[in-house]
C-alpha cells in the first residue's frame, strides 16, 4: 500500500472533532464529573467514587420506573412495528392515492411531542373530549386521570398514532425498491400471499426494520413528553417512566450526584440493548 | 401439458395505441403444439419477452386470445395456467438457501416433502449445483443464480409448458453447451413443450426443433433451422439467420428478370409473370453467401468481380466481393485455392430468392 504521509490532513478533521466535543463529548464528561462529586458549592467538592451509582441502583423508585419503561417499550414496537408493516403493504403503490397515504401518514410526524399529548390530553376526556366522551357513551368506563390501565392505554396509544407512521414510511420505502422480477417469479412459482411476504417482503424489509426497531426503542425508552403532559406521570406513580424519574431527581430535588450517575446508567442501557439487538441481527444475516 | 393457441394476439403497453409503431406484439396467430421444442429467436426488442409473458399469465394481452387446449386463459394468473418461466435476468430467493430454492415451487404446491427431496436432488444433479445446495442463495456467482433461477422452472414436471427467456447468458460456453443438451434430454423424457428465447441462431438451432423468428413485434417466419436457412421468407430472416446473412440486392425490373448497376439477373418465368402483375417498386433479390457459385475460370454466364477481402475461417474462406456497386459475401470451401485477379461468380437459379416489400415470392416448381 501505497500510503502519503501528510499530518496536515488532520487539520480537516479538526472542524467535526470540535464540534462532537461541544455537542457529546464536553457534556458527557460534565455528567460523569458530577456522578463521582458531592457538590456543595463551587470550593466544595468531594470525590465520592461509586457512592452514587450505588445509591441509584438500589433505588426502589427506580427500579419500578426501569421496569414500567422496558414493558412500555417493548409494547411499542410490538404494535408500531407489525402496524406499520401492515400498512406499507396495503398502501396503494403508484397513482395519486399513493402521493395522497404519503402525506396522511407524513401528518402525525410533523407534530411536536407536547403538542400530541396536549391533543390527546383533550380528546382523550370524558367530559369535552370527543374519544373519552365517546367511548364513554359507549358504555365503557374510561377516564386516564384516576384510572392507571386507561393512563396506559392512553399513552401507548398516542404513541402509536404518533410513530406507526414512521415505520410504515420506512417499510414502505423498502418495499419499493424490490424489483417486480421478484413479484413475478413468485407469481409463477404459485407462491401464496403469505409466501410472498415471508420469503420476499420480509427478507428486504430487513435492513428499514432494523432502523425503525431502533429508532422505536430509543425513542419510546426516553419518552417524556406525553405522559407529563396528559397526567404528570400518574395517576399515582403509573405513568412515570425512566426519563420523568430522572428529572425529579435533578431538578425537582436538586439531586445532581445521583441524577447524574442514573443519566449513566440509563445511557448505558439504551446502549447496550441498541448494541445486542443490533449484533444479534447482524449476525444472523452472516450465518450461511 | 397443452396446445397454446395465440389467436389474433396482440399487445400494446399503452392504453390507446395509435400506430403500429405503439405495439410491442403485432397482431399474430401462432400455434406452439404439445411437446415440442421450441426457440424463439430475434433481437433485442423485437418483443420476446413480452410475448411469453403473455403465454405464462404474467401480462395481460391488450388484444386477442390466449388458449390452452382451445380453452381461453386471458384471465387465468400464472398459478392457475400451471406454467414455468425462467428470467432473462435471474431471480434467487436470496433470504434461502439453494435447496429451499429448487423446493419453492413444489412445496407452494404442497408437494410431499420426499418427492421435493428427490425432485432437488435431481434437478440440482443436473445443474451442478449439488456442491453449493445447502449455500445460502444470496452467496452464489452470477452463474450459480442463473441456474437455480433455471433449476426452479425444471422442478417442475407436471407444467404445461416452460418458458426460457434468455436462460444461459451469464454461462460460459461449455456449460451452456452441456445445459443446452440436458434441457433436450429432459424434453424428451418428460414430453414437455419447452419455448427457448434466444438471439443467438446456434443456440437456437441445436435446442430446438423448430424456430419462431420474430421481428419488429411479429413472428416472421416458423420453421425449421433448415427452412430457415434455406428458404427465409422475409428478408430479415435471411439477414438474421446465417453466418455470414444473405446477400440483399436492392433491384429494379428489367427485361426476363430484374437489374442493378447495369447487371442482368435473369429469373424464372413463374417470377417474371408475377413481377409483371404487381405495382410495388420495392424489390430485392437474395442469395446465401453458401449458394453464390465461385468459378476457378471465366465462363459463360458467370459475373466478373473483384476481390476486396477474404476471412479465413478454417473450415471455410468468406469472400467479399464487388459486383456493380455491391458487395456481395461468398463462400469458399477450404479446399479450393483463393482466386487470383477477377473472381467469376454465379447465381444458380433455385437460390435466387425474389423479395416483394421485404416478403418473399415462393415458388410452387
Ligand atoms: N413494461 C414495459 N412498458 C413499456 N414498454 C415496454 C415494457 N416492456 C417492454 N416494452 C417495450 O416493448 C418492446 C418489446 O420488449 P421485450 O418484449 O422486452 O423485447 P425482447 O425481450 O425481445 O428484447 C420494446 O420496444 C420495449 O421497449
Ligand atoms: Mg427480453
Amino acid at each position: 500500500m501505497n500510503k502519503t504521509e501528510n499530518n496536515k490532513a488532520w487539520f480537516l478533521v479538526l472542524p467535526v472533532f470540535v464540534l462532537v466535543a461541544f455537542s457529546a463529548v464536553i457534556p458527557l464528561m460534565t455528567v460523569v464529573n458530577y456522578s463521582v462529586q458531592d457538590i456543595f458549592d463551587q470550593n466544595n467538592a468531594y470525590f465520592v467514587g461509586a457512592e452514587w451509582f450505588r445509591e441509584v441502583l438500589r433505588d426502589p423508585r427506580l427500579h419500578d420506573s426501569l421496569l414500567r419503561q422496558f414493558i412500555y417499550s417493548f409494547a411499542v414496537l410490538a404494535i408500531e412495528i407489525p402496524l406499520g408493516i401492515g400498512v406499507a403493504l396495503m398502501m396503494p403503490t403508484k397513482g395519486r392515492m399513493a402521493s395522497l397515504c404519503l402525506i396522511l401518514l407524513a401528518i402525525p410526524l410533523l407534530i411536536p411531542w407536547n403538542v400530541v399529548g396536549t391533543i390527546w390530553q383533550i380528546f382523550g376526556r370524558g367530559d369535552i373530549g370527543l374519544f373519552g366522551a365517546a367511548l364513554n357513551g359507549l358504555g365503557i368506563d374510561y377516564n386516564y386521570a384516576s384510572n392507571p390501565a386507561d393512563a396506559w392505554a392512553t399513552v401507548l396509544l398516542i404513541d402509536v398514532w404518533h410513530w406507526t407512521s414512521l415505520v410504515a414510511l420506512l417499510c414502505y420505502s423498502g418495499l419499493r425498491a424490490i424489483p417486480e422480477a421478484f413479484y413475478q417469479a413468485a407469481e409463477i412459482d404459485r407462491a401464496s400471499k403469505w409466501a410472498v411476504f415471508r420469503y420476499i417482503q420480509l427478507p428486504r424489509l430487513k435492513s428499514v426494520l432494523v432502523i425503525g426497531v431502533l429508532l422505536r426503542f430509543m425513542d419510546s425508552f426516553m419518552i417524556y413528553t406525553e405522559p407529563f403532559v396528559l397526567t404528570g406521570g400518574g395517576p399515582g406513580n403509573s405513568t412515570t417512566f425512566l426519563s420523568q424519574t430522572l428529572t425529579k431527581m435533578a431538578v425537582g430535588q436538586f439531586d445532581l450526584g445521583p441524577a447524574a450517575a442514573f443519566s449513566l446508567v440509563y445511557f448505558l442501557i439504551v446502549l447496550l440493548v441498541s448494541w445486542l439487538f443490533f449484533t444479534t441481527i447482524t449476525h444472523m444475516d452472516k450465518a450461511k | 401439458m397443452a396446445e397454446i393457441h395465440l389467436k389474433s394476439l396482440a399487445h400494446s403497453y399503452f392504453p390507446n395505441p395509435a400506430t403500429s409503431a405503439d405495439y410491442a406484439i403485432r397482431e399474430m396467430d401462432h400455434v406452439w403444439h404439445q411437446g415440442g421444442a421450441y426457440a424463439l429467436l430475434g433481437p433485442s426488442g423485437c418483443g420476446k419477452s413480452t410475448l411469453l409473458n403473455i403465454i405464462s399469465g404474467l401480462l395481460q394481452p391488450s388484444e386477442g386470445e390466449v388458449l390452452f387446449d382451445k380453452v381461453r386463459v386471458n384471465e387465468m394468473p400464472p398459478k392457475e395456467r400451471n406454467i414455468a418461466q425462467v428470467f432473462q435476468f435471474p431471480v434467487v430467493y436470496d433470504s434461502m438457501t439453494v435447496y429451499d430454492n429448487l423446493a419453492f415451487p413444489l412445496r407452494n404446491a404442497k408437494v410431499p416433502e420426499a418427492r421435493v427431496r428427490a425432485k432437488v436432488n435431481e434437478v440440482a444433479e443436473i445443474l451442478e449445483l449439488h456442491e453449493v445446495l445447502h449455500n445460502k442463495a444470496r452467496n452464489l456467482s452470477a452463474d450459480e443464480k442463473q441456474k437455480v433461477s433455471m433449476g426452479r422452472g425444471l422442478v417442475r414436471d407436471d407444467v404445461s409448458a416452460i418458458l426460457f427467456d434468455e436462460p444461459l447468458t451469464v454461462i460460459d460456453p461449455h456449460l451452456k453447451w452441456k445445459l443446452r443438451r440436458k434441457l433436450k434430454q429432459i424434453h424428451e423424457q418428460f414430453n414437455i413443450t419447452m419455448i427457448y428465447v434466444t438471439h443467438d441462431q446456434l443456440e437456437a438451432s441445436t435446442f430446438a426443433d423448430k424456430i419462431a423468428v420474430m421481428y419488429g413485434g411479429q413472428i416472421v417466419q416458423f420453421g425449421t433451422p433448415r427452412e430457415l436457412f434455406e428458404s427465409p421468407n422475409h428478408t430479415f430472416v435471411g439477414f438474421f439467420i446465417g453466418s455470414p446473412g444473405m446477400n440483399l440486392i436492392e433491384v429494379r425490373r428489367s427485361e426476363g428478370g430484374v437489374s442493378f448497376d447495369d447487371i442482368q439477373i435473369p429469373l424464372s418465368d413463374e417470377l417474371n409473370a408475377y413481377l409483371a402483375d404487381i405495382p410495388s417498386y420495392n424489390l430485392k433479390i437474395g442469395i446465401r453467401p453458401e449458394f453464390v457459385h465461385v468459378w476457378d475460370k471465366p465462363v459463360d454466364d458467370a459475373y466478373a468481380t473483384e476481390l476486396i477481402s477474404h476471412e479465413d475461417l478454417g473450415t471455410h474462406k468468406i469472400l467479399t466481393l464487388r459486383l456493380g456497386n455491391q458487395s456481395i459475401k461468398a463462400r469458399l470451401d477450404e479446399d479450393r485455392e483463393l482466386p487470383e485477379g477477377k473472381v467469376y461468380i454465379s447465381f444458380p437459379q433455385q437460390w435466387v430468392k425474389l423479395y416483394v416489400d421485404e416478403f418473399l415470392i415462393e415458388e410452387r416448381s
